[in-house]
């Protein structure tokens, strides 16, 4: 099997929100960028145990600028065979498919492997598009993916329960829980990881249908109403006649 | 021009988002000066498909030859569906069927697609929508600068406003295509009759602070007499306390509902990020210095195991009296 893997750099999971110039970008001073779980955790694992049960190659792809090298030498580390990264800010999820879908239907993959969602923006935009595109079928939301032969039978979250369908390859998923268990990489994985292969590509035209104007912060919440153990009746008195949701 | 509404349907059923997702084309297409209209699939009620009108649409397209959810055909029976009516705008609901079909008619239109929307458009300086970004950590303005627009409106967000009038059903057909997947089998997640928490008004959630899965009696008492869905914190569910579909969080499932309970959960930023956008949020911790004091609306500092069921008392004999 010839994989595809795409994986964003995302701020870790802790990282306290702080937007600059006039609310309109993102403040990165400070914050530490891991691979977006999704991709990492689940696409990226799940494609690597399929190169190792049967053979084939997993490279990962990445819209970005230099600043993301970093977080695609931690994907090769985790076992990715090489990477490849289309030089191109990723601005717009439609300008980000155009590039993945671009290069993948030059290089034909069997399947191409994205998260279900960046934790960064939470689009769960990037998949559909590239699909679409490639004019293959879109998988979403996969939790279970076994194969035979080129052959898939994979589970998926639908609205109200689970979904068991059958596709052959080549097609597009996104991974959701379940799909692998996280990999911790090693000692060894990292050091090879440096050796492994980079490639930069020139970016394809593609348009950028949206564009983010500003951002802005939640309003704060105002202090927490505590209530004593022993009288728990003004709870439920609170939730019914003040806050209205009982 | 029309504002055109995807309305998902289940075993028959119209999806309670499904009624939001109207109300919003509605009201989208009073200020654009148009009209909105439905699209769904599947065996549905013509009364429940008149009954659209309420929340303001004016013509309701059904396809009852698409049975199951998958991506590829509800989107080109979206696109068939907006060409024929000069939608311009199409919304949906962000939930795992419009996650899957909006971006796919995102670019078969090259329509800008804005998912997770929190609000209605902004037009005073071209077309810009507000959504929920860095899971629910903030929030982005996105500017939609092509002519056809895709909006995904996050549930339980913008709610839905009752109108008079009843709607006008039409059988609609499309070119549809064969599909390359085959669905073999379909699970529903709530076997057991429980309310599916992605749908639920209000959630009673449980973490570590429970010490065991045995006991979880009183924290499922509690969400039956709420009518609540229960959920958990990702340790609960990692180690098998819970099952994986109640894992809340940035790596679990994003809920807004208008109560969350949290029972033993510290408020790790991971976990909030999951539950930020509820409306009220009420917190049962010993510790007076949990992080999750700090989101919550409420709060009772106090053990859990003599806490709730006192709680499950009181909400007893106050659901007598009232
Ligand atoms: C990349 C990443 C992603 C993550 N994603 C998620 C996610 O999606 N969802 C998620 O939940 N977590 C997630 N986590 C984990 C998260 O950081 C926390 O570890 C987790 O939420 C803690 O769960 P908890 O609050 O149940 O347990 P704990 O942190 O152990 O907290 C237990 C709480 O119970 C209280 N307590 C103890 N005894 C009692 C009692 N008798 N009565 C009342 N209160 C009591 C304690 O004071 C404490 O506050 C993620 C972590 C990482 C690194
Ligand atoms: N800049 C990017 N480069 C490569 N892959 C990406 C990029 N952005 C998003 N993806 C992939 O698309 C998935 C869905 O992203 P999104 O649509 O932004 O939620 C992610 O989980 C990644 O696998």
């Amino acid at each position: 099997m010839k994989i595809l893997v795409g994986i964003s750099k995302a701020p870790d999971t802790t990282t306290k929100i702080k937007f600059t110039n006039d609310n309109k970008e993102f403040d990165e001073s400070g914050v530490q960028f891991i691979v977006n779980p999704y991709d990492e955790w689940y696409a990226l694992v799940r494609g690597i145990e399929i190169k190792e049960a049967q053979g084939g190659s997993v490279t990962t792809i990445t819209v970005g600028k230099e600043d993301v090298d970093p977080i695609i030498r931690k994907a090769l580390a985790v076992g990715a065979d090489d990477a490849v990264r289309i030089d191109s800010e990723p601005k717009d999820a439609f300008h980000v498919a155009s590039q993945i879908a671009n290069y993948a239907k030059e290089n034909d993959y069997d399947m191409v492997l994205l998260g279900k969602e960046t934790i960064n923006y939470n689009g769960s935009q990037v998949g559909g598009m590239v699909a679409e595109i490639m004019d293959l079928p879109y998988i979403s939301n996969a939790s279970k993916m076994d194969l035979d032969g080129n052959k898939a039978t994979i589970v998926r979250d639908i609205q109200g329960g689970k979904e068991t369908l059958e596709v052959e390859t080549p097609f597009v998923l996104s991974a959701a829980k379940g799909m692998a268990e996280q990999r911790i990489p090693n000692m060894r994985g990292i050091m090879a990881a440096r050796s492994k292969k980079l490639e930069v590509v020139e970016p394809v035209d593609a348009e950028e249908l949206t564009e983010v104007v500003s951002y802005a912060l939640p309003p704060e919440k105002g202090d927490v109403k505590l209530v004593d153990p022993e009288n728990v009746e003004e709870l439920v008195e609170l939730l019914h006649k003040e806050a209205k949701v009982i | 021009m029309a504002v055109l509404a995807f309305v998902d349907t289940q075993e028959g059923k119209i999806t309670k988002s499904s009624y939001e997702v109207v109300s919003y084309a509605a009201k989208v297409a009073e200020k654009e000066g148009g009209e909105a209209v439905a699209i769904t699939y599947g065996d549905v009620d013509n009364g429940d498909l008149e009954a659209l009108g309420k929340y303001g649409a004016k013509k309701v397209l059904i396809n009852k030859s698409v049975t199951n959810m998958l991506p590829t055909k509800l989107a080109k029976l979206t696109a068939a569906a907006a060409e024929q009516e000069g939608a311009d705008i199409i919304v949906f609901a962000q939930d795992f069927t419009g996650k899957s079909v909006a971006p796919i008619l995102s670019a078969k239109l090259k329509a800008g697609l804005v998912s997770g929307a929190v609000d209605y458009p902004d037009t005073t300086d071209g077309f810009v929508v507000k959504k929920n970004v860095f899971s629910g950590k903030a929030f982005a303005m996105y500017k939609v600068n092509t002519e056809k627009k895709v909006i995904s409106i996050l549930p339980n967000s913008v709610g839905k406003e009752e109108v008079d009038g009843t709607a006008q059903v039409e059988e609609f057909s499309a070119d549809l295509g064969d599909s390359r997947i085959t669905v073999t089998n379909v699970e529903k997640a709530n076997t057991d009759g429980g309310i599916p928490l992605t749908e639920a008004d209000l959630v009673v959630s449980a973490g570590r602070g429970l010490k065991g899965p045995e006991n979880w009696g009183m924290i499922e008492e509690l969400a039956n007499k709420l009518g609540a869905a229960t959920a958990c914190s990702r340790p609960v569910a990692d180690v098998g306390w819970r099952p994986h579909h109640e894992h809340v969080g940035q790596t679990g499932i994003a809920i807004r509902p208008n109560l969350y309970i949290a029972v033993g959960i510290s408020g790790a930023i991971q976990h909030l990020a999951g539950v930020n956008g509820s409306k009220v949020i009420v917190v049962i911790n010993t510790d007076p210095e949990a992080p999750f004091f700090k989101a919550a609306d409420y709060g009772i500092v106090g053990d859990a195991f003599e806490v709730v069921p006192k709680l499950n008392k009181a909400i007893e004999a106050f659901q007598a009296e009232n």
